[in-house]
């Protein structure tokens, strides 16, 4: 699903964000991927989601890899990765319901089965009564809930959740985290990169990788086999 | 129909900053339109003193009828010639008591009429040039009974100087009006889609494909420029119907340019907009 291999990403003025990271995630896994603030988190998801590409080293995400991808192909591989930000990069003006549709219509969906489907979407994120709700007039964990049915709407085989619950209260959290496990026993991977280790140790059942100064300082997968 | 959709509906969420787009282009491209206004009528000017360009054959008050008649046949059968028309003695000197009634009284008291008999040879349009006249008058002037051949050398010279230096000047500004009009439309779309950055940035997020982004954003930018070409139309012609009635006459642009601005205005705007999201996206 997605596998980094010796992975580094350095800036002309920074310095590396990331060095030498190698981990594969792998279908229907569900895993965290924590550190502190600067340690690498996001770097490695815009990595994945191939919003930037790495100084060296590799990233496949379902088949795809860094070093072959152009501009021209990256929507092959967004359309396989659904993304979810800490601060929702929602359309503001527009309802839940266009928010979610706007995917559809970027895939090209059958303009009929666009609403049963956005509508669907938005029913499995809990949100079936506020579907022609402005975003604005959405709370936090309504907004969060639209993005995710924005990033399930591709039907992807990895969902990646960047601080998601970094501006909402303990109770949208929850819900959240709820949902996200109710997707990945779908049978869909998830990661998510939190900085929170209360809500981690909430679910001691899932992967954990932790950075530090850009480097992978713990995977509980290779410390369970390094166990056993 | 999603890029036509969403064209429309980018209208209606921005209609200030569309607006603006469409205002500026206007305004670039009414300076186009005044220029063409300007242009048009220099043109008719110009075409008005070329239609009078011509060549005067003066002929000898000895020369045969049958002589005048085969140099008649000779200068019509130029490819050039329209008309060639035979002006005797006496209607020389009636045309000269009418045109030039202050000599009129010298004409009556002239006991020998002194105006010579003369062919007037008329140039087909696009013919009335230095070369063609100077050849025609030099052909003339090889008959014994041709007293002299005259098209005004000086002032024909003068006008087809006048003539390339207006056509250079039009084309020089006429470009130079059309790349700053390009320019404004391009820094006015630059902006509407500078302040939807965050729709471009997620439209890709979720995996939509460069044409699909660019398509509504193309289509947005011919409406600006077409509303824009529009109200650039209507202040020209507002400028036109003022200059009409309180300074000088002046003619309208013809239809077909009015077309060819409306036109220039769309493709300028979804071609600006083509640029500035292709840019854009590079960016993203």
């Amino acid at each position: 699903m997605i596998k980094l291999t010796h992975v580094s990403k350095e800036y002309p003025k920074r310095g590396y964000a990331l060095h030498d990271v190698s981990f594969h995630l792998k279908k229907a896994e569900f895993a965290f991927l924590t550190g502190h603030s600067g340690s690498g988190k996001s770097t490695t998801m815009s990595l994945i989601h191939m919003a930037d590409y790495p100084t060296s080293g590799e990233v496949r995400v379902s088949g795809f890899s860094s070093a072959r991808m152009t501009g021209r192909d990256l929507w092959k591989v967004r359309r396989r990765v659904g993304m979810v930000f800490q601060d929702f990069r929602l359309l503001p003006g527009r309802s839940a319901l266009e928010n979610v549709a706007l995917v559809l219509e970027v895939t090209g969906t059958p303009r009929k089965a666009i609403q049963p489907k956005a509508n669907r979407l938005l029913d499995q994120v809990g949100l079936s009564g506020k579907a022609g709700a402005l975003v604005e007039e959405l709370s936090g964990g309504e907004r969060q809930r639209v993005a995710i049915a924005r990033a399930l709407a591709n039907d992807p085989y990895i969902l990646l959740a960047d601080e998601p619950t970094g501006n909402l209260d303990d109770r949208a959290t929850r819900g959240i985290l709820d949902l996200f496990w109710d997707i990945n026993a779908t049978g869909m991977a998830v990661l998510m990169a939190t900085h929170d280790l209360e809500l981690i140790r909430r679910y001691p059942h899932a992967r954990l990788f932790e950075l530090d100064q850009g480097k992978l300082v713990y995977d509980s997968a290779a410390a369970d086999t390094e166990a056993s | 129909m999603y890029a036509m959709r969403e064209a429309i509906a980018g209208v209606r969420r921005a209609p200030v900053l569309i607006g603006l787009s469409s205002g500026m282009v206007g305004m670039a491209l009414f300076v186009v339109g005044l220029f063409s206004l300007a242009t048009y009528n220099l043109q008719i000017a110009l075409a008005a003193i070329e239609e009078r360009v011509e060549v005067v054959v003066y002929l000898r008050d000895d020369a045969r009828q049958s002589e005048i008649d085969h140099l008649l046949g000779e200068l019509a059968d130029y490819p050039e010639v329209s008309r060639v028309n035979y002006v005797s003695k006496r209607d020389a000197l009636e045309r000269a008591q009418r045109e030039l009634p202050e000599f009129g009284q010298l004409f009556v008291d002239a006991e020998v009429n002194p105006l010579p008999q003369s062919l007037e040879v008329e140039l087909r349009p696009g013919n009335r040039t230095p070369d063609v006249v100077e050849r025609i008058a030099r052909g003339a002037r090889n008959y014994p009974f041709v007293e002299d051949a005259l098209y005004g050398e000086e002032w024909v010279d003068r006008l087809f100087a006048l003539r390339r230096i207006g056509f250079a000047s039009t084309a020089v500004l006429g470009a130079a009006f059309a790349l700053v009009a390009a320019l404004i439309i391009g820094t006015a779309l630059r902006i509407a889609i500078f302040a939807r950055r965050e729709e471009i940035y997620i439209m890709r997020l979720v995996g939509a494909r460069n044409g699909f982004i660019r398509r509504p954003f193309i289509l947005e930018g011919a409406m600006a420029g077409l509303a824009g070409g529009i109200l650039a139309i209507v202040l020209t012609y507002t400028t036109y119907r003022g200059v009409y009635a309180y300074l000088f006459e002046v003619a309208w642009i013809p239809g077909g340019w009015v077309g060819i601005g409306l036109l220039a205005g769309a493709l300028f705007g979804a071609a600006s907009s083509g640029v500035a999201i292709r840019r854009h996206l590079r960016e993203v």
